[in-house]
């Protein structure tokens, strides 16, 4: 395959023609923060975290979808793109709960982000939703990263069990009509589980055991459960 | 909340027309439910997306991006009253108040009787003539867009009476300026037909195209005259047409972007009500020269009489042999659609219309791929806007250099710009590309009314001028040079009794409620600004505010996915650099309600 050279923060990096900036990056060990990137899903350059300074170029780019070209020059670091995301991030912990988010824990620390830059800023916050014996959904965590909702349809397992209430900052992860998770094609397979960066979906024991219910407890709560599922 | 009585016999014969479409019949298909049931209960979505064998929970995300499709009951009448800027000068607060009064609803809100919704809407394209109101109502629904609306005359809005072209709540649209190139039939109070269109020399530039030009040579004469895109980003349309019509793949669609919805924008709203056959005939010289046969007119939800006479126009192609089956004896066979929009301004960005003819939420793709060669159904596609369509004949006939002489080297062509605000001849101007700021206001909008204090140019994603750029020639080169955009065309204006910070707290909750939600920058930048922009209008803004408006307001310009991003903070930060003082802790707005 073709290669090309560019330049990163002065280093020049040779790759192979079609690498992503955010890759060609990684390889000479320069890291660019992400937050709603995924190998198992599709890029949608959505979170806007990894965006970098290219020569040239009118706006920001994401490092996660730009493909790196020959004779590129890329600052991964300086006041433009770092208020970029440390603005992203300040603004996502006004509007989400990031408690259990560790990854963009470590990223506000590396920005110096203030928690309380955006006071009387409404909050997205929604009951935790328990409506099947799997897992339970708690939104107020969610950040719209959409890994879920593409595992759950083309990127994996074409189950088409989730899709978007609203639009823009009201925008919400949820099923058709709001139905209850088992009166969905959900089939449990737990790939949105897994792929949840900030613990707003999480299997349901573990949420149990962090509600305070002792082990014993819970195995008669999910017994019950899959007692009633049977019948 | 679903009524049983409600009759599910008649639906498969509504969605019959949509079947073979799949997916991408699921707009039209939600429509066209809707406007027999009133709103789109469970059953009736679900149905619909077995039929067209659509995920039900992605039935459910598209209902719920578009504004105007409804999954809870709504009023069997609909009233939608405009406040974006130009309306809210006319008074459109109260007449809001009065629909909510009348209708005894909050905003927002359904009578307890069901009789009534009353909502708050985005810009309704009537920026020349508002207040504007549009109201949906009957069965299957209908909906009408009035213009000049005062509380007074809100009974008769209420109960749908008269029509936009009726005498008692339209008026002529103004069209003036120093040229009359693409809009002599316009503003004539009703649509010009096709036998007119051909009296005055309509179809001819098609006809020669058809019999005495290669595709190739028709985008040689586009690219000769350095067409530029009359949509907003101000791109080459030759780049588009020449790049689509070498990409390989077929089919090929040539789509028309009437989603005019940018606030202080009604160029393309006049031209569609007023001259549809010119548009058309763009569109077929440009399907002709990238190699289409399906061109898809992609009209506004808001625009029913638009819909309505481009409908009629069509027909009247149709039947004249324009569009069809080889047309005019040539080889070349194309076919149109027309595609409602459901209450969206993303829409208008070309990749998030195409997502909405696919059958799905709105949310603009990353680019690159380019439309060009992968755009609907991932075939080249060319998304013109109207105006763009416009000047395609003239060109034809007349010529590269004719067309050239019109404008600046950089800028070619007449333009179209919509005044409206503090002016006394509020109106479409089509002008030469170089006329300065103060010559269209002063000598063709009739002057300011009263003392001018600031002008908005390109609409809500635009930028704040101040009397001291009355001399800047409107070309997109200077503007730029000038720190200033032209956009869509849109030029407000404000004189000194107007509170800048009513006009900007507007602006923000435009774009909160319009923002698609998919990257962060805007998703939470729009809705960060809105709030800042509220305690600015109440007169209690926080320590910091200032640099939390100028980061959140680059964050978005910086790195947002597409153009409403970037442009959303556009006018705030062009109002941080021009008044200062507006940023500073003051009294409230004399107007502040509590909403």
């Amino acid at each position: 395959m073709a290669e090309i050279t560019l330049t990163i923060d002065d280093q020049p990096v040779t790759v192979p023609a079609g690498t992503t900036i955010l890759k060609a990056a990684a390889s000479i060990g320069v890291e660019i923060p992400t937050i709603c990137t995924h190998d198992a899903c599709t890029a949608n350059g959505l979170c806007r975290l990894c965006v970098v300074d290219v020569k040239g170029a009118r706006l920001l780019q994401p490092a996660c979808i730009v493909q790196a070209t020959n004779g590129m020059h890329v600052t991964t670091r300086n006041e433009r793109v770092d208020r970029s995301r440390r603005t992203i991030l300040e603004m996502l912990n006004s509007a989400v709960d990031l408690a259990e988010a560790v990854d963009i824990q470590g990223q506000m620390q590396d920005y110096g982000v203030d928690p309380d830059r955006f006071p009387e800023a409404e909050r997205r916050s929604a009951p935790v939703i328990d409506d099947n014996p799997m897992y339970v959904r708690d939104y107020a965590k969610c950040i719209l990263c959409w890994r879920c909702v593409q595992v759950c349809a083309e990127d994996a397992q074409y189950t088409f069990a989730l899709s978007f209430d609203g639009r823009g900052f009201a925008t919400q992860i949820g099923t058709f009509f709001d139905k209850p998770m088992p009166e969905t094609t959900c089939v449990f397979c737990g790939q949105c589980v897994g792929v949840c960066p900030t613990g707003a979906l999480k299997p349901r024991r573990e949420w149990l055991l962090e509600e305070g219910k002792t082990p014993d407890e819970i195995m008669a709560m999910t017994r019950t459960d899959r007692k009633r599922r049977r019948r | 909340m679903f009524d049983p009585t409600m009759d599910l016999a008649p639906l498969r014969e509504l969605l019959a027309p949509f079947v073979a479409q799949g997916r991408a019949g699921l707009l039209p298909a939600l429509q066209v439910a809707q406007a027999h049931y009133g709103y789109l209960a469970e059953p009736i979505a679900a149905e619909i997306g077995r039929t067209l064998h659509t995920p039900l929970a992605d039935v459910h995300g598209v209902i719920d991006f578009y504004a105007l499709l409804y999954r809870k009951p709504v009023g069997r009448t609909i009233v939608r009253v405009c406040t974006d800027p130009s309306c809210a000068l006319r008074g459109a607060d109260d007449v809001l108040d009065a629909a909510c009064r009348k209708a005894g609803v909050d905003i927002n809100g359904t009578a307890a009787d069901g009789a009534y919704t009353v909502e708050r809407s985005p810009c309704l394209g009537q920026c020349n003539a508002g207040v504007s109101v549009n109201v949906t109502h009957g069965q299957p629904a209908k909906s009408i867009t009035y213009a000049h609306v005062t509380a007074d005359a809100l009974d008769d809005v209420f109960a749908a009476q008269g029509r936009t072209t009726g005498s008692r709540y339209w008026t002529y649209d103004y069209v003036g300026g120093d040229l009359c190139i693409v809009t002599p039939l316009c503003g004539r109070g009703r649509r010009t037909n096709l036998i007119e269109y051909q009296a005055v020399g309509g179809m001819q530039a098609l006809k020669k195209a058809l019999t005495n030009m290669t595709p190739v040579e028709v985008v040689a004469e586009i690219k000769a005259c350095a067409l530029v895109g009359r949509g907003g980003a101000a791109f080459p349309a030759w780049l588009k047409w020449e790049a689509a019509a070498a990409a390989p793949g077929s089919p090929k669609y040539f789509i028309v972007n009437a989603d005019e919805s940018e606030p202080g924008t009604f160029k393309d709203r006049v031209l569609l009500e007023g001259d549809p056959c010119r548009i058309i005939e763009g569109a077929l010289i440009g399907a002709y020269a990238i190699g289409a046969h399906k061109i898809i007119f992609y009209v506004r939800g808001e625009y029913p009489l638009a819909i309505e006479r481009l409908t009629a126009a069509l027909d009247e192609c149709r039947a004249a042999g324009y569009i069809g089956d080889k047309i005019l004896g040539s080889d070349f066979s194309v076919h149109s659609e027309i595609r409602s929009g459901a209450g969206a301004y993303i829409c208008g960005e070309e990749t998030a219309l195409l997502e909405s003819i696919e059958g799905k939420r709105g949310f603009p793709r990353v680019k690159p791929p380019f439309p060009v060669t992968s755009g609907l159904f991932g075939k080249p596609t060319i998304i013109n806007n109207v105006e763009t369509l416009a000047k395609v004949p003239y060109i034809l006939i007349h010529g590269p250099d004719a067309f050239r002489d019109l404008g600046t080297e950089s800028s070619t062509g007449p333009k179209l710009v919509c005044v409206s605000g503090d002016v006394v001849r509020p109106g479409l101007f089509e002008i030469h590309f170089g006329m300065s700021l103060r010559t269209l206001l002063e000598e063709h909008a009739g002057g300011v009314n009263g003392d001018l204090q600031a002008v908005l140019i390109g609409g809500a994603s635009g930028v704040f001028a101040t009397p001291g750029h009355l001399d800047v020639k409107l070309t997109i080169e200077d503007l730029r040079a000038a720190g200033l955009t032209l956009g869509s065309g849109a030029i407000m204006v404000f004189n000194t009794t107007r509170d800048l910070r009513d006009i900007l707290v507007r602006l923000g909750r435009f774009f909160a409620h319009e923002s698609c939600g998919k990257c962060y920058p805007c998703q939470l930048g729009t809705q960060r600004q809105a709030e800042i922009l509220e305690r600015l209008a109440r007169g209690r803004v926080l320590p910091g505010d200032r640099e939390r408006l100028h980061d959140v307001g680059w964050t978005m310009t910086d790195a947002s996915l597409c153009g409403l991003g970037q442009t959303a903070a556009g006018a705030v930060l062009s109002a941080m650099k021009h008044w200062p003082d507006l940023f500073a802790n003051a009294a409230p707005l004399q107007t502040e309600r509590a909403d």
